[in-house]
């Protein structure tokens, strides 16, 4: 009988991913190979799907990417991201139709709001860490999901944001697909840019406060400063999918600040493979189309498909699709040599 | 004056629920270090099992106080042994998901055969009607409520202080290895404590089914106020997290009457005294510091 944990959960912990490479360490040619393949699959995606999904794909791409950016690099689990998921999507939504600016300023407009809400959230959130940080951030996400519901005179409630135009300089994206390609450069920066967040030397001191908070600090580096700013850069880049998301739905429902919203996220990196960026991005892919063949085919009970996918993947499955077939291939490598 | 007796006693109801449901919470922390998400899907289930059984099968609510917190408990001690306990020595965030994937699959099991409309249940005839103390006239009900929550949490403080059990069930919970020297089994009693908890969790869903509208979703939002609930009290006290639970139902209680004109504010108190404590306590107004990280 030894089903107790012997560590004090206020005890420093490592993160999930401990264990796991820390970034990914695969020869060159391997990494131009894999980025060609999924430029090419980004490049295909909607004449293989239906562009909608598609486009949604692409959108929670960025949110399961910045989510992970804290979960698998930081040691920090958000389980509040649809705040900013949501914040964006409803500033992009009210300057998209009130400014009737294009739509990749109304979502920069967004995604920066999303990233000033991010700073007293994440200034508070990072006193606490482990389990208390999840507690938390979901606290603080119920929160904006109330104030939203409350402040009908801006966000109209229950009814939602109706028609957020989708304008591009008198372009006409009214079309999925068309959309699709607007929107694909700005995705494929987003993503870039948590490449570089991770691989920059920011990104690796990040990756030394998870794997071992207390050298961190004795280090000299302030590390509740460290996890703020990564928390505004995800909270940033989740409001770009979130901004997406409102131009690409044309409509803005209180369901995007929603606990689900933010636990969906969460399944999406941890199927994908947490602390794999390619991993977040898989999952989208996987768990957006599985979500929309299932209300397609008049399957009611999405919960209980995305429940159980979560509850196999933490007893069986804990290092994502990403991340076992990394380890399978470093294995098999091993084996040549 | 009486209004606001009132609203302190409507405070003081709605706390006994969030302080059953945190300190469920905080044994089971405490002796498994697993924050259960399913906490409030569990006292959903406590709820509608007693919906299903005063409707389909005749019981009575006081059978059903009994029933449905047995049951439930016996069903979280099922799933303890079966994928909790694979994932205690894992981070505990596993656990989190693990609960979270948990309450969606029961939210949907119960949303598929009953649908998501709210069922009203009878107050039982013996609590209906009204007490009066003086002040003005106290539903009988939710004096019910409160009596029974506070002897209950007594009894639960009693127990873990003045018992043999409570001692050994307090030391495993802190000194889990020094407890395991001492040669007591430590891994025995993980399964009964998280029963318990969840027993708990069923037991205030059974008192909330008159009082509340019974529907699959009654749960979610709960929990996450009493997530609120136990960081501001300090997840690693049970006395604190009992105390947040009654300080929090009186703090929201008063914001209802008493900001009526900012709903905003008044809809987020529980949050905005969140933030307030971590800003001031960040371990909780009762917790021991974190170790820092």
């Amino acid at each position: 009988m030894t089903s107790t944990v012997d560590t004090p959960a206020d005890a420093p912990r490592a993160a999930p991913p401990s264990g796991l490479v820390t970034v990914a360490r695969a020869p060159g040619w391997v990494r131009y190979a894999l980025l060609a393949v999924g430029l090419a699959v980004a490049a295909w995606l909607p004449n293989g799907l239906y562009p909608a999904v598609a486009v949604d794909i692409l959108c929670w791409a960025l949110f399961a990417v910045a989510v992970d950016l804290l979960l698998g690099f930081t040691g920090l689990m958000s389980f509040g991201h649809a705040a900013f998921w949501g914040t964006s999507a409803y500033v992009t939504g009210l300057v998209a139709i009130h400014a009737g600016l294009p739509f990749p300023l109304a979502v920069l407009a967004g995604a920066l709001a999303a990233a000033v809400l991010a700073v007293p959230i994440g200034y508070l959130a990072v006193k606490r860490t482990g389990i208390y940080f999840a507690m938390v951030t979901l606290a603080f996400a119920q929160m904006v999901y109330y104030v939203a519901n409350e402040w009908r005179s801006v966000t109209q409630g229950e009814n939602g944001l109706q028609g957020v135009p989708r304008s591009l300089f008198g372009w006409d994206l009214t079309d999925d697909y068309y959309f699709y390609y607007a929107i694909l450069p700005i995705v494929l920066l987003g993503l870039a840019a948590a490449w570089r967040i991770v691989h920059s030397p920011f990104g690796r001191v990040l990756v030394g406060i998870r794997d071992n908070p207390a050298r961190a600090r004795a280090l000299g580096y302030p590390v509740h400063r460290y996890k703020l700013t990564a928390f505004v850069l995800s909270g940033f880049i989740a409001g770009l999918g979130g901004g997406l998301f409102a131009v690409g739905h044309r409509f803005v429902s209180l369901d995007v600040l929603h606990w689900t919203t933010s636990g969906k996220a969460v399944i999406v990196v941890v199927l994908g493979g947490i602390g794999t960026l390619w991993g977040g991005v898989l999952g989208a892919g996987i768990v957006v189309r599985l979500e929309d063949w299932l209300s397609f085919s008049g399957f009611e009970a999405i919960g209980l498909v995305t429940g159980g996918i979560f509850v196999l993947v933490v007893v069986l499955f804990r290092r994502g699709i990403w991340g076992s077939a990394a380890a399978l291939a470093r294995r098999l490598v091993a084996r040549r040599r | 004056m009486s209004g606001f007796a009132q609203n302190t006693f409507n405070g003081l109801v709605s706390g006994a629920f969030y302080a059953l449901l945190a300190l469920g919470l905080a044994v089971i922390f405490g002796m498994l270090r697993v924050v259960n998400f399913a906490h409030g899907a569990f006292y959903m289930l406590g709820a509608f099992g007693a919906y299903v059984l005063l409707t389909e099968a005749g019981v009575p609510f006081w059978a059903a106080l009994v029933i449905m917190p047995v049951g439930l408990g016996l069903l979280g001690m099922a799933l303890e042994r079966a994928v909790i306990h694979r994932l205690t020595r894992l981070d505990p965030l596993y656990n989190f998901l693990l609960t979270f994937g948990l309450t969606l699959i029961l939210q949907d099991l119960v949303k598929l055969r009953y649908g998501v409309q709210s069922s009203p249940y009878e107050t039982p005839s013996l609590l209906s009607g009204t007490v009066n103390f003086g002040l003005f006239d106290f539903p009988t009900y939710r004096v019910f409520i409160l009596g029974f929550a506070v002897l209950l949490c007594v009894a639960v403080w009693w127990v873990l202080t003045r018992t043999r059990i409570g001692m050994v069930v307090r030391a495993s919970t802190e000194r889990p290895d020094l407890t395991r020297a001492f040669g007591i089994d430590v891994g025995r009693w993980v399964t009964p404590v998280f029963g318990f908890g969840i027993g708990l969790a069923g037991l205030a869903g059974v008192l909330a089914a008159p009082m509340r509208a019974v529907n699959p979703l009654m749960g979610a939002d709960l929990i996450i106020v009493v997530f609120a609930v136990v960081v501001i009290g300090g997840l690693g006290s049970i006395f604190g997290s009992v105390a947040a639970g009654f300080g929090i139902g009186l703090v929201q209680a008063w914001g209802e009457a008493y900001l009526s004109n900012f709903p905003i504010v008044s809809q987020t108190i529980v949050f905005i005294v969140m933030a307030a404590v971590l800003l001031w306590r960040p371990a909780g107004l009762f917790g021991r510091e974190e170790a820092p990280a």
